[in-house]
């Protein structure tokens, strides 16, 4: 089996997962109730209100968060509540950027500075935390473009967290929920909900159960569920068909593999390494 | 060029060549960059440039720490970044102490104490099976005894909890990785022919 | 930073506040010296024609490139800098991540074997997570999507919460060691 052209099996994947890329099927999607936490503890924000976006990903990650962001900032800015967006990885500042401007300006008209601010990047992972727990201007004295944060009429009255109504974290794995729960929320103990890749999601279900996190999103799926919540469908919806496909492709594999492996067990045939 | 390089990228799977190598080696120079200009207009200048030309002369002592790490580039001089990598070290290991025990011991042994007779009976047997596989699980990790008798099959019952774990962790992953796939996939279909004002899909 | 989680007084949390924003500025020149390392060792291979000394030229000449724009005409949107890390940087980084669908797919078929009861318990738990986290799952079995979200919050939660335990008693430990000076390989084997 390991002389087996695994090309084949590249190819049968790129097939089965374009295929309902290029003609949808639309299946319904469920919401799970980790979803629906991040959702209500959202929609329970007063307008007005100031949030910190937390945004630790990258490119890499992509697929998987960028539609998360989207989806939450369509939520956050339909309420009227203002955005404070910070980020710990350095691919993540013009990513954010890009979020804030497709939502926030062209769709919902709101003015940076006013309704929203890309504080940027900065380096430091824990101790940025801690630090933006304690002081935001200290921490962030500039925003993304240069501009010194005093100056922005948002930042007025925000000196650290306990100013801000919850924190939103969108992460891809270090720095990012795990880190933000033990140093954040663990210590001053705001409302956090998290959206995080599918790889990271099993690990952050302790922290759900204990309420430490008052929502979880996991991967695409989280994302896709969110989209359905707001109302507002986009790249993840679109590719839950493509999921679902690939994940019966893969599980196909798991299957058929064990069955030849037992039949070539079976007849003898199996060489050792 | 996004498309370009996505396709070279993609070229691996067919089998390793020097597109693919290119594009890698360009990639890895690129990221090495990005991060040296982000570092410098996120960090150096808001965080310690201005406030130390405009009187924070304190911040001198992280500036002189910070250069010292590139002492570690010669052989006779780089016990001199000991001083930053002390700095760095202790901040990270203090908050740690404190993230770990806080956030994930204490907490987290809080959250297990449910109740083991619930409202209804799904969730009495569920809050069994948490305190179950908690206590199973610590059982196994606990290597200063040797597992026999109930210790081992205390031990066994933790192994299982700990398969549905990876099982679950491993459906998750493949999660992941096919929604990356799907994600480049989408930006060639519909966001490169978008750009030359063609809708390659509905 | 572990006292001045304890102790409010503005003496103690002053200092702690001092230490942070020098421990971010250190670290950033960290960074920097990771990347300066990178150039360090793409230089030996040239110099040393030894390996893929070719394809350095093209490392280099990204990371000179990039670093330029960056500092020099900043990293804000409408900038050189920023249409390079959309055009270049993004794309390739996201297809570098996403090769990992095929490889996750070969090593399904070629490696993936239940052997034993414990590895036939992880491919069921798997298989059920895998189904019931898509739509497709509810559309096979409406019970499914169910049943993998109790697997997800009660069994794999509790095993999970074990290692977390498991981990933070060991990072404590690790802490306090480095702290008391009794962990000193972070200084270079002393």
């Amino acid at each position: 089996m390991e002389r087996f052209d695994r090309r084949y099996i590249f190819l049968v994947i790129f097939i089965i997962v374009l295929f309902p890329l290029i003609w949808p099927i639309k299946l319904p999607i469920r919401v799970s109730k980790e979803a629906m936490g991040a959702y209500e503890a959202i929609d329970k924000i007063p307008p007005g209100s100031k949030v910190y976006f937390a945004c630790d990903y990258d490119p890499g990650s992509m697929p998987e968060l960028h539609p998360m962001t989207i989806a939450i900032l369509n939520h956050l800015f339909s309420h009227d509540v203002k955005v404070i967006g910070g980020c710990l990885w350095p691919g993540a500042a013009p990513l954010l950027e890009d979020a804030l401007n497709k939502v926030g300006v062209q769709k919902f008209g709101k003015k940076y500075g006013v309704d929203f601010v890309n504080l940027g990047y900065k380096e430091g992972r824990e101790v940025v935390m801690v630090s933006v727990g304690r002081d935001i201007p200290a921490t962030f004295p500039d925003d993304f473009y240069g501009t010194p944060v005093s100056q922005l009429p948002i930042m007025k009255g925000v000196r650290n967290l306990n100013d801000l109504a919850m924190i939103v974290n969108i992460s891809a794995g270090y720095p990012g929920t795990k880190e933000w729960v033990q140093q954040v929320q663990s210590r001053y103990h705001v409302i956090l909900a998290a959206g995080c890749t599918a790889v990271s999601a099993p690990e952050y279900y302790p922290y759900y159960q204990s309420g430490q996190l008052v929502g979880l999103l996991g991967g695409l799926a989280g994302a896709a569920e969110y989209e359905k919540l707001v109302g507002v469908p986009g790249t993840a919806t679109r590719g839950m068909d493509a999921q679902s496909l690939g994940h019966l492709a893969i599980i196909a594999f798991i299957v058929l593999g064990n069955i030849l492996y037992l039949y070539l067990k079976k007849k003898g045939k199996l060489t050792r390494r | 060029m996004a498309a370009l390089l996505t396709i070279a990228v993609f070229s691996f799977m067919y089998k390793d060549n020097p597109l693919y190598k290119f594009a890698e080696h360009v990639f890895v120079g690129i990221a090495a960059g990005y991060v040296v200009a982000i570092e410098y207009q996120n960090v150096f200048l808001p965080n310690l440039w201005r406030p130390l030309t405009h009187g924070h002369y304190v911040l001198i002592i992280p500036f002189v720490l910070g250069v010292l790490m590139f002492s570690r580039f010669t052989s006779r001089f780089n016990w001199l970044s000991r001083w930053a990598i002390g700095l760095m070290v202790g901040t990270f290991s203090g908050l740690a102490i404190i993230g770990f025990a806080q956030g994930d011991l204490v907490a987290q042994i809080q959250a297990n104490m449910v109740p083991l007779r619930a409202h209804s009976l799904i969730d009495t047997f569920s809050n069994v099976v948490i305190v179950v596989g908690l206590l199973a699980s610590l059982v196994y990790f606990f290597f200063s005894k040797e597992h026999k008798g109930a210790l081992g099959a205390s031990a066994r019952l933790g192994i299982w909890f700990l398969m549905v774990s990876f099982g679950a962790s491993y459906g998750f992953t493949v999660m992941a990785r096919i929604s990356l796939l799907i994600g480049r996939l989408l930006f060639l279909m519909i966001d490169w022919p978008a750009s030359f004002g063609i809708q390659l899909v509905r | 930073m572990v006292i001045d989680y304890f102790v409010p007084h503005p003496l103690v949390s002053g200092v702690g506040e001092t230490l942070q924003q020098w421990a971010i500025i250190v670290v950033a020149f960290a960074y920097v010296l990771g990347v300066a390392n990178i150039a360090r060792i793409s230089g030996q291979k040239i110099s040393r024609r030894s390996g893929d000394w070719l394809y350095q030229f093209p490392l280099l000449a990204g990371l000179a490139f990039m670093m330029t724009i960056g500092v020099v005409w900043g990293v804000g949107e409408r900038t050189l800098f920023n249409d390079f890390y959309l055009y270049a940087y993004s794309p390739m980084q996201g297809t570098m991540f996403s090769l990992l669908a095929f490889f996750i797919a070969s090593a399904a078929f070629r490696s993936f074997r239940m052997r034993s009861f414990e590895a036939a318990l992880l491919a069921i738990a798997a298989v059920i997570v895998m189904l019931g986290r898509v739509p497709v799952g509810a559309l096979i079995w409406d019970k499914l999507p169910v049943i993998s979200d109790w697997i997800m919050n009660v069994p794999q939660m509790a095993a999970k919460r074990a290692i977390m335990i498991g981990a933070a008693l060991g990072a404590i430990s690790t802490g306090l060691k480095v702290i008391l000076g009794v962990e000193r390989n972070y200084l270079g084997g002393e």
